[in-house]
């Protein structure tokens, strides 16, 4: 499942964010202890290739960081009013390894009082080390604009009071759930873009989250519903055109990513607590068992959509139910349901007009679905899904 | 940590209050200023008198400049404000959240820029 490159950055990975959760829980000074960090990792590239790499390289990582973040403090603090020399004591490394704290480094960068655009790009960039310029791209958001937001972030983190801590269980739910949107947020980005590799860091957060948070039934239901959509990560798109979950090709979905979510998403359901997350995820699970039963059990689907509906109304799941009840009621049936949902959300929605098109084509309506293609194609702004429309409309028999 | 709550509230919004309206309203602040005493973190508080009465001063352009009313209208303006003495942003927040003016308006919640002992 994991190639041997990829074992060796998650690994550098789980260190880097180790070792700036530590810090920065004494400094609360996130930006100065990440330049420490960087300065830290920095010296390890020149001197372990000379003096081989230490017995404990995080440690020896921490080391350098400490001392250099000490000794900028000291030359810096002018009003010592302000800003008192932090006193970073040195970790208990029992076992060679250092207590993980990433947990609330992962609060401070979804807490309620920042913003909610920046929750990812601060996780991304903070938790995972991930540079600015690449978080911009993702975002499509001026790189120069995004790096001012983000420091004024940390500033805000650093001189407000954000507190390193891991929320009390009163309001843990709140907390942690701003956490879990974040990484769904993620996760829905990689969806129609799987190039850009952000499904593995959706997938190793919320894995992250499950080691944190092993009896929260949600945060094991994102984790099933990351690792089920990554699951069909190269059947998605195919030659630049999306394609169906249904018309998918089963052989290309990873059986290990499979028995993954499978697993975790039994474990959600153990913990009784069911949640917007866990029954995605349990959408998808419908979905991809057609690998092994060869077909879609669309009764199962439309419980699953109306729970959905339930949990977390969104014009998205209304238009999928919409396609549910075509499949098992008629495409009429669909269709009175989509009018119906363009009362609500207006005519701009371009799922609902793809959808509309494919159900009109099925009752025969070919020019009616010609039109309806063409509004959604109007609306449409992923490449793969215009081309997917385009087909669709091409293959209509007029 | 020393948090500052500012309380901003549109002076529309509560033109209609009735002598009963304000009695209450002075009661909900006396419980809220009894239950930060309670809790030890209340540090201070002030209720002002309304924004047309202003006056502001400046000297930033060399000489004195006195102008009658605030510095900037704004439609929310300042009525008051409370000083509280909690660990973090998290329990600042809890207390603003309870705050009378939170229901009615805005409460900006600052930390103060100089360190507590």
């Amino acid at each position: 499942m994991i190639d041997a490159p990829r074992a060796a950055e998650i690994a550098a990975r789980d260190s880097y964010g180790r070792i700036l959760a530590y810090l920065s829980a004494r400094t609360h000074d996130i930006a100065s202890a990440e330049d420490a960090l960087a300065d830290a990792f920095a010296k390890a590239l020149t001197n372990w290739p000379k003096k081989g790499v230490p017995s404990n390289p995080d440690a020896w990582l921490l080391t350098v960081a400490r001392n250099r973040l000490t000794d900028r403090q000291r030359h810096t603090t002018k009003f010592p009013t302000v800003s008192e020399i932090p006193d970073i004591p040195a970790p208990d490394l029992n076992n060679g390894s250092l207590e993980d704290q990433r947990l609330s480094l992962l609060m401070v960068c979804a807490h309620p009082a920042i913003a909610a655009d920046l929750h990812t790009p601060l996780m991304l960039q903070i938790v995972l080390g991930i540079e600015a310029k690449i978080i911009a791209q993702l975002f499509l958001m001026p790189p120069t604009a995004l790096s001012k937001r983000l420091v004024r972030a940390k500033a805000k983190i650093r001189d407000s009071g954000i507190p390193f801590h891991i929320p009390d269980a009163e309001n843990l739910p709140e907390r942690s759930n701003a956490i879990l949107e974040a990484i769904y947020a993620l996760h829905s980005h990689d969806w129609l873009d799987p190039a850009d590799g952000m499904g593995e860091e959706a997938l190793y957060l919320a894995n992250l989250m499950c080691k944190f948070l092993p009896n929260e039934a949600e945060v094991f239901g994102l984790s099933a519903l990351i690792a089920f959509s990554h699951a069909r990560r190269t059947a998605r798109v195919v030659d630049g055109v999306l394609v169906p979950i249904e018309q998918q090709n089963t052989e290309d979905w990873d059986d290990d990513l499979i028995s993954y979510g499978n697993r975790h998403l039994n474990h959600a359901y153990g913990l009784a607590s069911i949640g917007r997350f866990q029954i995605e995820a349990a959408i998808e699970s419908v979905h991809l068992s057609r690998k092994e039963t060869r077909t879609t059990n669309w009764d199962a689907l439309n419980k699953l959509f109306h729970a959905h509906l339930k949990f977390a109304p969104s014009a998205g799941a209304a238009v999928s139910q919409a396609v549910v009840t075509a499949n098992l009621h008629g495409a009429e049936a669909g269709l009175k349901t989509l009018d119906k949902l363009e009362q609500q959300v207006g005519t701009g929605f371009q799922p609902l007009w793809a959808a509309r098109a494919e159900l009109l084509s099925r009752s025969g309506q070919m020019e009616k679905a010609f039109e309806c293609y063409d509004k959604a194609i109007s609306l449409a702004t992923h490449v793969p899904v215009i081309r997917f429309l385009k087909n669709k409309q091409a293959k209509l028999i007029l | 940590m020393r948090y500052t709550f500012l309380l901003y509230t549109d002076p529309a919004d509560i033109a209609d209050r009735t002598p009963e309206d304000w009695q209450t309203e002075k009661q909900a602040y006396g419980a809220y200023i009894g239950a930060l005493k309670a809790a030890g973190v209340f540090v201070d508080t002030d209720w002002l008198q309304p924004v047309q009465t202003a006056t502001t001063i400046s000297l930033k352009c060399g000489s004195k400049q006195v102008q009658d009313g605030p510095f900037a209208d704004t439609k929310e303006t300042l009525g008051g404000y409370f000083v509280v003495d909690v660990a973090d942003l998290d329990v600042a927040m809890a207390w603003a959240e309870k705050c009378p003016a939170a229901k009615s308006g805005k409460v900006e919640i600052r930390a103060s820029a100089l360190a507590t002992e």
